[in-house]
């Protein structure tokens, strides 16, 4: 018996097939996770927004397992952080084993005090599910299941969409198309473009089993097992005690014969002794490439998650990355599609997410570098490392099973407003928002009330009325969320419970940050001035040198 | 920028010489490349600079011709 049915969803005959073409604002290609983030943050904002995607469920097989904290915190602002952070099974533990021995353990996320694990498992049907579910109850976002996109036509002035379903062909017409169709990208190739890069001479089987067992919830990570000599092994838990287990193969494997549960199970067998109970629930063959597009932005099209960019799948970079780079486009093109930002935000988009890319490329290309030794001094190095890694916390260091997702830090973002004043620590412009324990009328975390719009972290109440309200009434609103002091009804206040607020913040009385509607810092301050955040709020949006026009 | 020291930096060289040749007395080929890599690893650690160990790189790989 299998744990998980795909559910159904229904094709409804498009009214365009026999009505008048549709103009839409935005269009996106793909109902996967990264495409149904960005549909879900886009209909939150009342932007209306059709999701087309080709097959009538969600994914078929556990694929993306592991969502990082990030994510999580993004699905908050979302609307579904609870229901897959209940869903997920959480783990901060990772075990790194060398032939029999543990080579060393780590912890993911070393402090206390963030709403959100360091990572939550959960196969990817089951995010997915959360996430339609979400996008179904949002009036502005419309989901059109078995429809798939065989013509798209830019323009200067908007994208034609040409859309076969089992009733015929129509056209759209829309001001902007995200395309999330995943790694092999139909509308990527329908455009003639390229994604570039390298593909690793290696094979993994994964193998997901259902099995009541002891073991904790770990990321155990082999190199070279007593069970599969010469090979990484890695063992993962996921939801309904489905686990997931990756053999690495080596590139002379047979995917076709491997994937024959006959040859899995006497691997598994092999893992898990005489007497384990599990029972195989899907298993694949896969091999793995590092590649990205050159630009994400095409004028009107823009790409997201894999459709741009692939990594290989140690370190969880792919999905999570996906879902950072639809939370890092949506608030952008909301401030393009009314007229408060110019389209050259865009521009933006396509700066700090092809930087994340490389990042996670860069990360991902050094752990299948480890993991999968291409000469043999490498792999004696990995050899040695590992050895080494017993007994001397150096080598520890080098221990590369995949470096595991974190955002990326827009450091060098054009939309950042560089330090005049002196700072430690790691909020630094650009990085993501860190959380802490807080509470305010949005609850007891700091990140449930930031985000979504700019605000402005201040400690202290030294935001007067008036500057409160004139910061809420710009043309591009700033909320002001106050930390400590007195209560008023212009503001969030939230209170520092723990203080850890002020430390992760390096915040002294007055101390103001500015946050992107993302959650992103992007300037900071040790005493308030409206004019400053006005002009960092300018400069976040890509209209620096045009006060006047877009603040009152 | 930390700089390579080339010159003379041992008080007695021969001692050292023969320490390192004594590492691998008895010692398989495979097993003396993995010591070696061990050892290079352990000393990388010790000297930190990712300058001095660059230098030091460029300097090992002077004059060997890839291919052969």
């Amino acid at each position: 018996m299998r744990t998980y049915t795909n559910p159904v969803y229904e094709y409804r005959r498009p009214p365009e097939l026999n009505g008048p073409a549709r103009h839409c604002g935005v269009v996106i290609v793909g109902a996967g996770p990264v495409g149904l983030a960005a549909a879900i943050d886009l209909a939150q904002r009342d932007i209306p927004v059709l999701v087309l995607d080709d097959d009538d469920t969600v994914s078929v097989g556990s694929r993306a397992i592991c969502y990082a904290k990030r994510t999580l915190e993004i699905l908050d602002r979302l609307g579904c952080g609870n229901e897959v952070a209940e869903k997920g099974v959480s783990w901060n533990v990772g075990k790194v084993f060398h032939g029999d021995q543990l080579a060393y353990e780590f912890a993911v996320l070393p402090e206390l005090g963030h709403q959100r694990p360091a990572f939550v498992n959960l196969q990817q049907y089951h995010f997915e599910e959360c996430l339609v579910r979400r996008a179904e109850i949002l009036a502005a976002a419309e989901i059109r299941w078995k429809h798939r996109v065989v013509g798209v036509t830019p323009g200067a002035a908007d994208v034609r969409v040409r859309v076969a379903t089992q009733d015929g062909e129509y056209e759209l017409t829309c001001d902007w198309l995200i395309v999330c169709d995943g790694a092999r990208s139909p509308v990527r190739h329908l455009l003639g473009l390229d994604s570039e890069g390298q593909v690793f001479r290696d094979r993994f089987l994964i193998a997901d089993i259902r099995m009541t067992t002891d073991f904790p919830t770990e990321r155990w990570f082999w190199f070279d097992p007593p069970f599969h000599r010469n090979q990484s092994v890695l063992l993962h838990r996921q939801a309904d005690n489905v686990w997931r287990v990756d053999f690495q193969l080596g590139w002379d494997a047979d995917p076709d014969e491997e994937k024959q549960p006959h040859n899995i199970e006497p691997r598994l067998r092999a893992m898990l002794g005489p007497k384990a109970d599990f029972e195989l629930e899907w298993a694949s063959v896969y091999t793995f490439q590092c590649r990205r597009m050159q630009k994400f932005r095409h004028g009107r099209v823009l790409f997201a998650g894999d459709a741009a960019h692939l990594v290989s799948p140690f370190g969880a970079r792919g999905a999570n990355s996906g879902v950072q780079d639809a939370d890092n486009l949506v608030w952008k093109l909301e401030m393009v599609l009314r007229g408060q930002a110019p389209e050259s935000l865009l521009d933006t988009y396509d700066a700090e997410r092809v930087a994340a890319a490389d990042e996670n490329i860069l990360n991902s290309t050094r752990s299948t570098d480890f993991i999968t030794p291409k000469s043999s001094i490498s792999r004696t190095f990995r050899d040695a490392v590992l050895a080494l890694a017993r007994r001397h916390p150096f080598a520890r260091k080098l221990v590369n099973s995949g470096r595991l997702s974190v955002p990326k830090i827009l450091a060098d973002s054009a939309l950042n407003t560089p330090d005049g004043d002196v700072f430690s620590g790691t909020m630094v412009p650009g990085a993501p928002a860190a959380d802490a324990p807080a509470s305010g009328p949005c609850g007891d975390w700091l990140l449930s009330h930031l985000g979504g719009v700019f605000s402005l972290l201040a400690f202290g109440d030294e935001i007067s009325p008036d500057a409160a309200r004139k910061l809420a009434e710009g043309k591009i609103a700033c909320r002001v969320v106050q930390v400590g002091g007195t209560p008023r009804d212009d503001r969030i206040v939230i209170q520092d419970k723990d203080g850890l607020i002020a430390t992760r913040y390096d915040a002294r009385p007055k101390t103001c940050y500015l946050m992107r509607p993302d959650q992103h810092v992007c300037a900071r301050w040790r005493a308030f001035d409206i004019v400053a955040v006005r002009d960092a709020i300018q400069r976040a949006t890509g209209n620096a040198g045009k006060d006047a026009q877009w603040v009152h | 920028m930390g700089t390579l020291i080339t010159d003379t930096n041992m008080a007695a060289p021969d001692d050292f010489y023969e320490d390192l040749i004594g590492l691998h007395r008895g010692l398989t080929d495979a097993q003396s490349t993995l010591v070696n890599a061990k050892l290079i690893l352990l000393l990388a650690n010790h000297v930190g600079d990712r300058d001095v160990l660059r230098q030091a790189m460029a300097a090992a790989r002077a004059d060997v011709v890839p291919g052969g």
